[in-house]
């Protein structure tokens, strides 16, 4: 499991390969606050190379939420398959991020 | 400029069982499949046995929502719980799983050293009303949500507290 993080001006890409659980969520976490930290005001997590996200994965992403709005910016998921929609469904926290099929969809909603 | 993180290497899971997707075909289909892992609390020792698990649920034909879903979801939140809240981090303190899968149902019994907790307690609900703003606290909703059946048992002095979790395959 790993993180490709690639940024552009005040935007981040953050693509999750393989698993977002309680093993790497403090790493994925500090590194996107690292990059809000340094400029960064519009989030994208892209997880069309991931597998799934358990409770501390998705924990992650609602702190980040918080913490890059308060920042004046906005974090956005896209790629998400119908399993991880479903995850974020029971959860209701689709109500929470917006939702994109693609990475170029949630970068052209600037 | 795109960064990669190093990927976190993961140890050995001293998983006696050590190639998941080679295991059923030569097994009588009948025949319930069983399988049982010591580990130290340490979180890194999670994500084979939820993969040996996972893959022993597709051989065995489980939904494919099942295996990409409910099953490494569930399995991840209960073994993690085990490690940090029931033995506390520590890496002394072992978690023992167990599992039993046939044509109808996955079965897996996660037992920490700790002293148990109020599944009924624990039972947090989006309802609630710092759900969007709070970090942790979804693992036992997830659980129940993703599981048929969540149990929880003891803990007594000989063997510890023990949550079993149940899918059946036609759910």
């Amino acid at each position: 499991m790993s993180f490709i993080l690639d940024r552009n001006d005040d935007v981040l890409l953050v693509d999750v390969e393989g698993q977002l659980v309680v093993t790497n969520r403090q790493e994925f976490k500090q590194a996107v606050l690292d990059a809000v930290e340094q400029g960064v005001r519009t989030v994208v997590v892209d997880f069309t190379r991931s597998e799934y996200i358990d409770s501390s994965g998705l924990g992650a992403l609602v702190s980040l939420s918080k913490r890059v709005r308060d920042a004046g910016g906005d974090l956005r998921l896209a790629g998400l398959n119908d399993d991880l929609r479903t995850l974020f469904e029971l959860t209701r926290l689709d109500q929470l991020f917006p939702l994109y099929a693609t990475r170029a969809d949630a970068l052209a909603a600037r | 400029m795109a960064t990669r993180l190093p990927s976190r290497v993961v140890r050995d899971a001293a998983d006696p069982v050590t190639s998941p997707s080679a295991h059923v075909p030569g097994e009588d289909a009948r025949t319930p499949i069983t399988r049982a892992w010591r580990l130290a609390s340490d979180l890194t020792l999670i994500e084979p046995v939820v993969e040996t698990i996972v893959a022993l649920c597709v051989s065995a034909g489980f939904p494919a929502r099942h295996c990409h879903l409910n099953v490494p979801v569930a399995i991840t939140e209960a073994l993690a719980n085990a490690m940090l809240r029931g033995n506390g981090g520590d890496p002394s303190r072992s978690v023992q799983v167990s599992m039993e899968l046939d044509l109808q149902s996955l079965r897996v019994e996660v037992t920490d050293e700790g002293a148990g907790f109020d599944l009924v307690a624990l039972q947090q609900s989006p309802d609630e009303a710092d759900w969007f703003e709070r970090e942790d606290g979804r693992g036992v909703f997830l659980m129940r949500t993703l599981m048929d059946r969540v149990e929880s048992a003891g803990p007594d002095a000989e063997s510890g507290h023990c949550l079993r979790l149940i899918l059946h395959r036609a759910s």
